[in-house]
């Protein structure tokens, strides 16, 4: 948990990352007595200037922190929604380079912290070091690698630690609580709470098991305790506002630049990427005034 | 019968292993033929109380199913124990779930109980005769262990002179070996009070196991399988279904058998509950590599006394073709130790691995991490995993099991690619000169063998395993050949297998040099 505490060990770049400023962001939304808004969407969707046209009209609506997908050609942990984005993002030819030019520019135009969201095997192979070298240049927070489990991460979290970079595990409601110690001790920034067993996607209700994983986990670490999975509107928002420290919204928002019938597989016609930018930044406004109401 | 308290795994006394690094010195006479070294295994303690072994989680909603009276059958085999036979080695891989560098269990937090609920469960059973018992009841009543080996002289003549026999895993119940593996994890699913089994198929022959499997324990039972896969091997849709379990064609992505996985898991994150994950291969995290190996280990070690019965020595070499590599690891891990033995694995080349449509994943992949292992998959240079391709469904798999990641890594495997053109070939061989219609992935495996037999030449010995039976690939065989039609003729007259006899070894377009034969000779 302290390992991020070390400005100026920005490795071969010179640059550090911006870990510390994603804990004084959430530190402030409890200050204000209400939970963070942590917004995801993943990067060149439907292309890299249209992804982060929408990532920084998300941060203008609201989103105290965000997270920026890192597409992945087999995302096991997500549902159709973030998949097809995931995969038209890719045959669009997206490269990592483009996500950090992501990164770099939505950072650089709204000034909230942005952690990159993404699976190990991209890392793994670009090379832990030189990733994280990366992104910390690129003024990023840190990294959630939902299937990087604790025994395996310790080569990814030095390389974190030593650019100023967060990591943030995920835990579900299935986690025992000696695992749920075990992974918040390694984990910094804050704890991705999975709000119920499943993957990525919209959902009618975010169900009961939340409220009591956080308090499981609140029982092993001072860290901040964010849930998501399937929160999709204010009201969900407010729910979950009332017991976490944020609220992580993804596919709610992909969902808005997703042509209908492209769920089904089938390409529909292009939606308006300037009108859906701006339905972005209202379900951002929305959301945010969820988040005061806890 | 005072020998209930026998343990019930590893009846055969296993020669000391050794170790497998370096590799493979020369073995040649080294190995002492020790046929009369490995005792049969001794009869089976006989089940306590009238009624046997019946599964208890049957239905009981509807009208009772006559239960199998397996202790008459019992007493007429003389083996109907030693069919489960796990690795008694057991070094590998480690609790860490490792083959050297490759395996462990890169899984989402939510399914980590899961999967280690199995592998606790697992270890209990392996240590439970009770469990061995059963599984070695229905390895013989109901699958029809031990599978038969025959040997091919006429389909030989086409492999240099060498004499190849074929272990019959297409004569098991359900057409593969399959079945091995299932009937395992069937047991261990209603242990672990489990009601509804998911699984993913490419060739469809693991969700016709599982289908059928679920339908024996009375288990709900959904098969996730690539669009691709439903339509090309529609004939196993319909087995799948009859026997009551529901197919779910997958969409995403390449539509085949890696986008089947991670529907799969999809799923099971969402219902790990009451679900248990009926894995296929010999991938995936820890423990399923070990597991799935361990139930399928049967088919090497038969071979291997059979073998000797027959021929009085060990094999030159073992070959089985490789997708996730359940049939060639459950074939060549009895011969681990047996370093004289070349442990010869046939990945699916497609069209060629130079023209990148292709699945040798040993061959052309690169370490990295797919569905919770690390081990070879084919990838780009930014770890996007990359499509493959294979005439094969049940090969067509951009992973491998880590252990053959490792065997590949020490030296100790040796991996080669053989096309679509050239397995297709090697199917019409043995159909033409044994009356054998085979898998197209065990025809993978029958294509490398007449390789490894024409460089053995006359003194060589090679063991296939024929996997599967190629029913199910007769209309992508009818299509390929041209049998359909009123003017189709018989495929493959005299002259044309002559002409495969005379193959020279050297010729880089022979059989298992990645020739590029499937583009040239047109799609099927």
């Amino acid at each position: 948990m302290s390992t991020v505490e070390t400005p100026g060990a920005g490795g071969a770049t010179g640059t550090t990352g911006t870990a510390e400023l994603l804990s004084a962001v959430l530190a402030g939304a409890a200050a204000e007595d209400r939970a963070a808004l942590i917004g995801y969407f993943p990067a060149g969707f439907p292309t890299v200037e249209d992804g982060i046209r929408a990532a920084v009209a998300m941060a203008e609506g609201g989103c105290d922190v965000l997270e920026i997908g890192l597409p992945h050609s087999d995302p096991v942990l997500d549902g159709p929604v973030i998949q097809t984005a995931d995969d038209i993002a890719l045959r669009g030819g997206l490269r990592i380079a483009d996500v950090l030019r992501t990164i770099r520019e939505v950072h650089a135009a709204t000034g909230v912290p942005v952690l990159c969201m993404t699976y190990w095997n991209p890392v793994d192979r670009y090379g832990p070091e030189r990733f994280a070298a990366e992104l910390a240049a690129a003024g990023g927070a840190g990294c959630i690698l939902p299937d990087l489990p604790v025994e395996e991460s310790e080569v990814w979290r030095k390389a974190a630690a030593r650019h100023g970079l967060a990591t943030v595990f995920v835990v579900a409601p299935s986690s025992r609580d000696a695992r749920l110690a075990t992974i918040t001790a390694a984990g910094s920034g804050f704890v991705y709470a999975a709000s119920l067993m499943g993957v990525t996607g919209t959902r009618e209700s975010v169900g009961a098991e939340a409220r009591e994983l956080v308090d499981r986990v609140r029982g092993v670490t001072e860290l901040p305790v964010c849930v998501g999975l399937g929160v999709s509107t204010a009201a969900h928002a407010a729910e979950v506002a009332g017991y976490a420290d944020g609220v992580i919204v993804g596919s709610a928002f992909v969902k808005l630049l997703l042509p209908a019938a492209d769920a089904e597989g089938v390409p529909g016609a292009p939606v308006n990427t300037v009108e859906a930018v701006s339905r972005v930044r209202e379900l951002a406004e929305d959301l945010a005034a969820g988040v005061r109401r806890r | 019968m005072a020998r209930a308290d026998r343990p019930a795994v590893g009846p055969a006394p296993e020669r000391p292993r050794a170790p497998l690094s370096p590799p493979v010195p020369d073995g040649g006479g080294a190995e002492p033929v020790d046929g009369g070294a490995r005792r049969p295994v001794a009869p089976a303690p006989a089940p306590k109380g009238a009624g046997g072994v019946v599964p208890a989680g049957r239905r009981t909603d509807t009208p009772p199913i006559p239960v199998r009276t397996t202790a008459p059958f019992r007493k007429a085999h003389a083996m109907t124990d030693g069919f489960f036979q796990p690795d008694p080695d057991g070094r590998f891989p480690g609790a860490d779930g490792y083959f050297g560098a490759f395996g462990g269990m890169f899984i989402p937090e939510a399914l980590r109980a899961a999967v280690e609920e199995v592998a606790v469960e697992y270890e209990k059973a392996k240590a439970d005769p009770a469990f061995a018992a059963e599984l070695n009841d229905l390895l013989v009543n109901y699958t029809g262990r031990p599978s038969a080996l025959t040997e091919v002289p006429r389909f030989a003549e086409h492999a240099g002179g060498a004499r190849v026999f074929l272990k019959r895993e297409d004569l098991n119940h359900t057409g593969s070996h399959k079945i091995n593996n299932v009937l395992g994890q069937a047991l261990l699913t209603r242990r672990m009070g489990k009601t509804r089994v998911i699984a993913e198929t490419g060739a469809g022959q693991h969700g016709v196991a599982t289908a059928t499997a679920c339908a024996l324990f009375g288990l709900e039972c959904v098969i996730y399988m690539g669009e691709v896969d439903t339509e090309r091997q529609a004939l196993n849709v319909a087995r799948m279904r009859m026997l009551g379990a529901e197919v779910v064609p997958v969409a995403s992505g390449s539509r085949t058998l890696k986008d089947a996985i991670n529907e799969a898991f999809r799923d099971w994150v969402a219902n790990v509950d009451r679900t248990h994950y009926l894995f296929g291969t010999v991938a995936g995290p820890h423990p399923f590599p070990a597991m799935v190996r361990d139930f399928h280990r049967v088919i090497g070690v038969e071979a291997r006394r059979q073998i000797l019965e027959r021929v009085g020595r060990l094999p030159d070499a073992v070959a089985a073709c490789v997708g996730g590599g359940s049939n060639a690891i459950g074939l060549f891990h009895a011969f681990l130790p047996d370093t004289g033995v070349r442990l010869v694995g046939l990945e699916a080349a497609g069209h060629g691995v130079a023209s990148g449509k292709h699945a040798a994943t040993l061959t052309a992949g690169e370490p990295g991490i797919l569905h919770g292992s690390r081990s070879y998959v084919l990838q780009d240079d930014e770890g996007q995993i990359t499509e493959p391709h294979s005439i094969s469904a049940g090969l067509d798999y951009p992973g491998i099991g880590p252990e053959h990641a490792w065997l590949k890594d020490t030296g100790r495997g040796e991996y080669r690619p053989v096309t679509d053109a050239e397995a297709m070939e090697a199917l019409r061989l043995l159909s033409r000169t044994e009356g054998i219609i085979p898998a197209i992935e065990s025809a993978h495996a029958l294509a490398g063998a007449l390789e490894v037999g024409r460089e053995l030449g006359p003194e060589g010995l090679v063991l296939v395993n024929l996997s599967g039976r190629g029913d199910k690939d007769m209309d992508t065989a009818a299509r390929w050949f041209g049998l359909y039609g009123d003017t189709a003729e018989a495929v493959g007259g005299p002259a044309d297998l002559a002409a495969d006899a005379s193959t020279d070894p050297a010729d880089p377009a022979a059989p298992g040099n990645g020739s590029e034969r499937a583009s040239e000779e047109g799609s099927a």
